[in-house]
């Protein structure tokens, strides 16, 4: 299996699409904010877009290659269809004047009836895409970009056009999928989670750059600056730095202390993930060294967990917990969590 | 009372107008009895004239089909400098007056005009001669085409063009397979308006191909050519071109609602239409 290697630089409106990347026989997840550059990359590897300098190769197969001191006929830029990728398309683009069977045959007529079938589609064979659910289309979307045997798999947003509840079953059976392909697949997501869940490693990228590139946990443990962090998902308070004792005792600015194991000194942010963090109605004589307390500002589930919101910290609880505690908004409650917990970033 | 004079002026205005737009039409099938204009349409005049407008008519759009559609195609999907001066110079036929037209097909076309030389030379004649009729037909129809289709050309979704090129489809096989049957209805609707705009082509046709019977003469010269000595013959052709205009008019609205309709419902239900 051969490694899709990326090296490229394309300007974009306000920032350069900078970005050095190299996809083995694995998924990557680029992951970043809207208008970080992450479907130019992704553009750009398909073809559709041309880089302003660098590489794009599969193995030793070069799809484009523009270095400013080489001689012009060292330059290549294959189009669309002489690069064996499958791009699956954010709202999926299948064509609306043909049937699924069509669609799918359009990437490739050799291995249709298995794709359909593969895929659980070949019951709509002969429907139109504008009478299928957003599970159909995404099933349909993603046979027809293996049907070309492509030897690097893209996606973009591949979940975004779903609703919540058919997303995550399809998260799920899109993880089995990629598994099984073993093909080189890159996949662009704005929602961390997502990424951690599909990908072997995420490359989180903002403002056209690579910031930190890890396998999901490591970046979730070790978030390389507040703004890995704030992707991730966790807390972020700003406060003052100094040693106290072994610790560093960090003044927020809302006048409270925490303590972190990080060591730090000056401004800085702090960073807490939201599961870390454990809500009481009074102190609690646990080992947490912080208590944050305050009225409960906001109180709502996101699937099996309640996000709870005390004194600017979040906390993800069990929606049994919640209900043991008689939460409800308004109600003072004490948000807690260890020192171990906490990640310290001098404040940029 | 002023309140109730606004809607009556409305409707006042509204009947007048509507009253003035029909009456040349009805007068047209009421001035003779209808058995008497069918038997002119038998006359060799008219015959002649029907060949005539149909050939160069169907010459004429294929012209403007063959070269008009790519033409279309590039002003809809490329960008580059000049373009929105090259859209306006396909537009300006559509509202130059027909006479412009004729003179200036003579000046480019004509024995003494700029090409006028180099087509002697060659052996060929142009003017007076059907092909006269054909080019003139297509310079003043081929604008309404080129329009309808940039439109058309414009609406189809680039990422769907995106879509076919990663899986594998050239230009040429995108453009075949995904551009052209999605534009299908758009181009149509060009089509017929610019079908029935050269049918009914006058003033460039007499200037440049004059009204030579069964050689230039289309119908609506023929029109021309009998109101003074036979009007019931002009009254036949002008109620031949009324049923045709109004049969391609309402086919194409027709055409229209179904494509509505059509895209509504891909949301909806399967449209049940041939594949």
């Amino acid at each position: 299996m051969e490694a899709l290697r990326i090296d490229i630089t394309l300007p974009r409106r306000s920032f350069d699409v900078e970005l050095a990347l190299e996809v083995g026989r694995e998924t990557v997840a680029l992951v970043g904010p809207n208008g970080a550059g992450k479907s130019t990359v992704l553009r750009a590897v398909a073809g559709l877009e041309r880089p302003e300098r660098g590489v794009i190769a599969l193995g030793d197969e070069v799809w484009f290659e523009d270095i400013p001191a080489s001689p012009r006929s060292a330059r290549t830029c294959l189009d669309p269809d002489r690069r064996a990728v499958g791009l699956v398309f954010q709202e999926y683009a299948l064509f609306p004047h043909l049937t699924v069977r069509q669609n799918v045959a359009y990437g490739g007529k050799a291995r249709v009836d298995e794709l359909l079938r593969r895929f659980r589609i070949d019951h709509l064979a002969g429907a139109r895409p504008g009478t299928l659910s957003g599970g159909e289309r995404q099933r349909v979307a993603l046979a027809r970009a293996l049907a070309r045997d492509p030897k690097v798999l893209l996606l973009d947003e591949p979940l975004a056009a779903l609703d919540a509840q058919t997303r995550s079953a399809v998260r799920g059976e899109l993880h089995e999928l990629l598994t099984g392909l073993g093909l080189p697949t890159l996949l662009v997501t704005h929602d961390f989670f997502e990424a951690a869940i599909l990908a072997d490693r995420v490359a989180v990228i903002s403002d056209g750059r690579l910031v930190q590139v890890g396998r999901p946990e490591e970046v979730l443990a070790r978030p390389a600056s507040p703004f890995v962090a704030s992707l991730t998902g966790a807390n972020l308070l700003l406060g003052n730095a100094r040693p106290h004792r072994e610790l560093t005792e960090i003044v927020l600015d809302s006048g409270a202390s925490v303590f972190s194991t990080d060591l730090a000194a000056g401004r800085v942010s702090v960073a807490i993930q939201p599961w870390e963090v454990s809500i009481a109605r009074g102190a609690p004589a646990d080992s947490s060294l912080n208590h944050v307390s305050g009225p409960v500002l906001s109180l709502f589930a996101v699937g099996n967990r309640t996000r709870v919101t005390v004194g600017g910290l979040t906390a993800e609880i069990t929606g049994e917990s919640a209900a043991r505690l008689g939460l409800a908004e308004g109600e003072e409650a004490v948000a807690s969590f260890k020192a171990t917990a906490t990640r310290l970033f001098p404040y940029a | 009372m002023t309140r109730r004079l606004f809607p009556l002026g409305l409707g006042v205005s509204a009947t007048i107008a509507g009253a003035f737009l029909l009456l040349p039409l009805v007068a047209i099938f009421t001035r003779v009895p209808l058995g008497r204009l069918v038997d002119q349409l038998g006359r060799s005049v008219v015959t002649d004239a029907i060949v005539v407008s149909v050939e160069t008519t169907l010459i004429a759009q294929a012209l403007i089909l063959l070269f008009g559609t790519p033409a279309a195609y590039l002003l809809a999907t490329r960008r580059f400098p000049g373009r929105s001066l090259a859209v306006t110079l396909v537009e300006l036929p559509l509202v130059l007056p027909p006479a412009v037209a004729g003179i200036g097909l003579l000046a480019a076309f004509g024995r003494v005009g700029l090409l006028g030389p180099t087509l002697s030379f060659l052996g060929w004649q142009v003017p007076f001669t059907q092909a006269a009729v054909v080019m003139a037909v297509a310079f003043v129809a081929s604008p309404l085409y080129v329009r309808q289709a940039i439109t058309a050309f414009e609406a189809v979704d680039p990422v769907l063009v995106d879509a076919s090129r990663t899986l594998g489809a050239g230009e040429a096989r995108t453009f075949a397979r995904i551009v052209l049957p999605l534009a299908k209805a758009g181009l149509a609707a060009g089509a017929a308006l610019a079908f029935a705009r050269g049918l009914g082509e006058f003033g460039a046709t007499i200037m440049f191909a004059g009204s030579l019977q069964g050689r230039t003469q289309t119908l609506p010269l023929a029109i021309y050519a009998e109101f003074d000595s036979n009007f019931d013959t002009a009254l036949a052709i002008g109620g031949l071109l009324v049923v045709v205009s109004a049969v391609l008019l309402v086919s194409l609205k027709l055409r229209f609602r179904w494509k509505r309709s059509g895209s509504t419902s891909r949301f909806l239900a399967a449209p049940s239409t041939s594949s």
